[in-house]
């Protein structure tokens, strides 16, 4: 245990290719996926926070039920749509890079949504007559209200960030942990770890580790700046 | 001149579920007045304020208002988002359908001739509680409202920062601007309204000019809050 600790500090520390090039990847298919899904996501649950429609209570409550699907359920639909025979099949994707993006996006993009749709909802009801009274319409409040939030909303991306970099189940499916092509850090652990190549698995563990501890750090930061930013600084009444 | 009432409620009424939160209410607000709401916590004064305004739906009875006239409310705690006061006031001048460019312009307009010039460019959401009342009045009267609602402008407020938001909410008055609003300071509507309606337990009890409110006599329950025995 002490000596594949040792080598897997070592594979760190000499800049392994074979370890870069798998962190590369996940941070790139992660990062991609958090990108598409944010997008998509925040303007989504901005939306559904400010709107008030028919059967929303419904919607919510599928919205937050998706929350919970599991990674290896995202991978099988994203497997059937992009398989030869699926609807999908002519973009040639599966077992590829882009493959790994859509399903990770489609895991992330509830979470965003979800968590979007909760923090605008939260200053609509606040804040929302206000603007209303002010001429800002349904959509105008759910983009002024989620930039309002934006701080938060960063923790939203880390949270996102975490999932998806976390997950082996779907990229597993859809990507087929092809050395060198749709290998990335979880499904490169399972690998190892089943091949007993133990310093290699923990090297990309104690990098997934440091990932989410420099993320978590830099929402940290955020938050700080952004009370610095909200406190109260005296200056003249009538400036 | 027309004489049509800027807002008129007819035997209006306003439940939330079992509670009655105004009843069968019936007032006109006419061109030009200053209107205070007074009452205890719970009276019903910001259901009418914002019945009046129209962000509260009637249950009962009807609401008409002139659709030239433009509205503006400030609330008692006004938001101001995470940006410069001159984009808090601007967005608003936007959203009225002006163009950006205009918008800033006549932003930056209203907060220099408002005491704001200096401030301009400060986040918004980091100024002092009265400093934000103050902007969130600038912000409404830069819209140019016919009539202007106000939700306890001034509660919270230490006596200097009262005093100057009273200051803000004279000149919008000289200037012609129909003010409504809620207060339970007595002295306030004393010095800043033309009409006191006083409001207990969802009724109108009393609707008389300033000095008769303060100087005849009254109802009992008014009586009393005047008295101060009703908070």
């Amino acid at each position: 245990m002490t000596d594949s600790l040792y080598a897997a500090f070592e594979l760190i520390a000499s800049g392994n290719a074979s370890l870069a090039s798998i962190v590369g990847r996940s941070l790139a298919v992660s990062a991609l996926a958090v990108l598409i899904g944010g997008f998509i996501g925040v303007w989504l649950g901005a939306w559904l926070g400010v709107a008030r429609y028919a059967g929303r209570p419904v919607v919510i409550a599928v919205l937050n039920s998706f929350l919970a699907v599991p990674s290896v359920v995202v991978g099988l639909v994203v497997y059937l749509l992009l398989s030869r025979s699926g609807p999908l099949g002519f973009l040639g994707w599966l077992f590829s890079f882009p493959a790994m993006v859509v399903a990770q996006t489609l895991l992330v993009l509830p979470v965003v949504t979800a968590l979007t749709r909760q923090l605008v909802e939260s200053a609509e009801s606040t804040h929302g007559e206000q603007w209303r009274s002010l001429g800002a319409g349904t959509m105008w409040r759910s983009v002024i209200l989620a930039f309002d939030e934006r701080h938060a909303l960063f923790m939203v991306f880390v949270t996102a960030f975490s999932r998806a970099i976390t997950e082996v189940g779907a990229v597993m499916i859809v990507g087929g942990n092809i050395d060198g092509f749709t290998r990335v850090m979880t499904t490169a652990i399972a690998l190892e770890t089943s091949k007993g190549d133990l310093p290699l698995a923990l090297a990309l563990g104690l990098v997934l580790l440091a990932v989410m501890f420099a993320l978590n750090g830099l929402a940290a930061l955020v938050q700080y700046a952004k009370s610095r930013a909200d406190s109260y600084a005296p200056q003249g009444r009538s400036a | 001149m027309s004489h049509m009432p800027l807002i008129q409620l007819d035997q209006t009424s306003v439940q939330f579920g079992a509670l009655t939160a105004l009843e069968a209410c019936s007032i006109s607000i006419n061109k030009g007045e200053r209107v205070v709401l007074l009452g205890a916590n719970g009276s019903g004064k910001s259901t009418l304020l914002r019945l009046l305004h129209g962000q509260q739906k009637q249950t009962t009875g009807t609401r008409e208002s002139d659709n030239r006239a433009r509205q503006v409310m400030v609330f008692q705690q006004p938001h101001m988002l995470r940006l410069s006061a001159l984009w808090n006031v601007a967005l608003a001048l936007w959203f009225s359908g002006q163009s950006w460019r205009t918008a800033k312009a006549d932003a930056g307009q209203a907060l220099s001739s408002m005491g704001f010039a200096g401030m301009v460019a400060r986040n918004a959401r980091a100024m002092s509680v009265g400093q934000r009342q103050r902007l969130a009045l600038v912000r409404a009267w830069s819209l140019k409202p016919d009539v202007l609602f106000l939700d306890e402008p001034t509660a919270s407020l230490d006596p200097a920062a009262r005093r100057e938001v009273e200051i803000l909410i004279e000149q919008f008055a000289a200037a012609g601007t129909t003010l409504v609003f809620s207060s339970h300071n007595l002295g306030q509507a004393k010095r800043l309204a033309t009409r006191v309606i006083y409001l207990e337990q969802g009724k109108l009890v009393v609707d008389l000019p300033v000095k008769d409110f303060f100087n005849k006599e009254l109802p009992n329950e008014a009586a009393l809050f005047l008295q101060g025995e009703r908070v």
